[in-house]
């Protein structure tokens, strides 16, 4: 299990404003380590956010995401208090789920 | 899900409709269940195939992407990009490096009140122009931006 991620949710005029670390190798397959073998590919695929349990962003992601991912998403509707979840699975099956509340 | 799964693999009807669905070009192989990576446009080595994957090979230039991102990034292994579609009914966001080794980097589904907008961070192999591709109404609209590269952000 990976580290937990920062969540920061805050309401900012009428949208909530979430952005997200995590916290995530993000090996492209790419790379080589120094005895010139290939690292394998490790890297998060899906990225979910619901708010009150209710899907607002769901995400595919590739190999060109930055090593420990930022994402910001803004959700209109949202109040204070609402539940935020913030969930990922990588490409060797590996998931994290995080929550906080909108302030 | 687990009873959409059952339903489709119940029926020898129901995956006849199926079947239908895949020759009409309606629905592609590993677009069946929405919730699943889609391979074909991730696994893509050139824009073109990742485009094909995405289904947007007719998308059309719109001054209503917003497209922000560095001119000139000292590192490739971390650049900002921040995004945004103003076109009304914006349901998707896909997000391609053209020249990494993998074009495709994100999509983002919308949906709940959800503004189309995204802020990333992206790994550039090279100089490249990064492309937008958003989704409307099931048309697809695209806006690109050069950033230059001074180290780049893949390999060792």
């Amino acid at each position: 299990m990976a580290d937990p991620m920062k969540i920061r949710a805050q309401m900012k005029g009428d949208a909530a404003e979430i952005r997200v670390l995590m916290s995530h190798p993000m090996e492209t397959g790419q790379r080589k380590d120094g005895a010139g073998k290939v690292i394998p590919a490790h890297f998060i695929q899906s990225v979910t956010v619901t708010v009150n349990g209710k899907t607002v962003v769901d995400g595919q992601i590739g190999t060109s995401v930055s090593r420990n991912p930022v994402f910001g998403f803004r959700v209109k509707g949202a109040k204070a208090g609402d539940k935020v979840v913030v969930s990922w699975v990588d490409n060797t099956g590996d998931k994290r789920s995080d929550e906080t509340a909108i302030n | 899900m687990d009873m959409l799964r059952r339903t489709i693999l119940k029926g020898a009807s129901v995956s006849g409709v199926l079947s239908v669905a895949l020759a009409a070009g309606v629905l592609k192989p590993g677009q069946v269940l929405a919730a699943d990576w889609n391979k074909s446009a991730f696994d893509s080595k050139d824009l073109d195939g990742a485009m094909k994957g995405l289904g947007a090979t007719a998308a059309t230039e719109s001054k209503d992407i917003v497209l922000k991102a560095p001119d000139i990034a000292e590192n490739g292994a971390v650049v900002p990009v921040d995004v945004a579609s103003n076109i009304p009914n914006t349901s998707e966001l896909s997000i391609l490096v053209v020249k990494n080794p993998f074009p495709l980097s994100t999509t983002f589904h919308f949906s709940n009140g959800a503004i189309p907008e995204a802020a990333v961070r992206l790994k550039l192999a090279q100089t490249s122009v990064v492309k937008v591709v958003a989704k409307a109404d099931g048309k697809f609209y695209t806006a690109q931006k050069e950033v230059k590269v001074t180290v780049g952000g893949c390999g060792g």
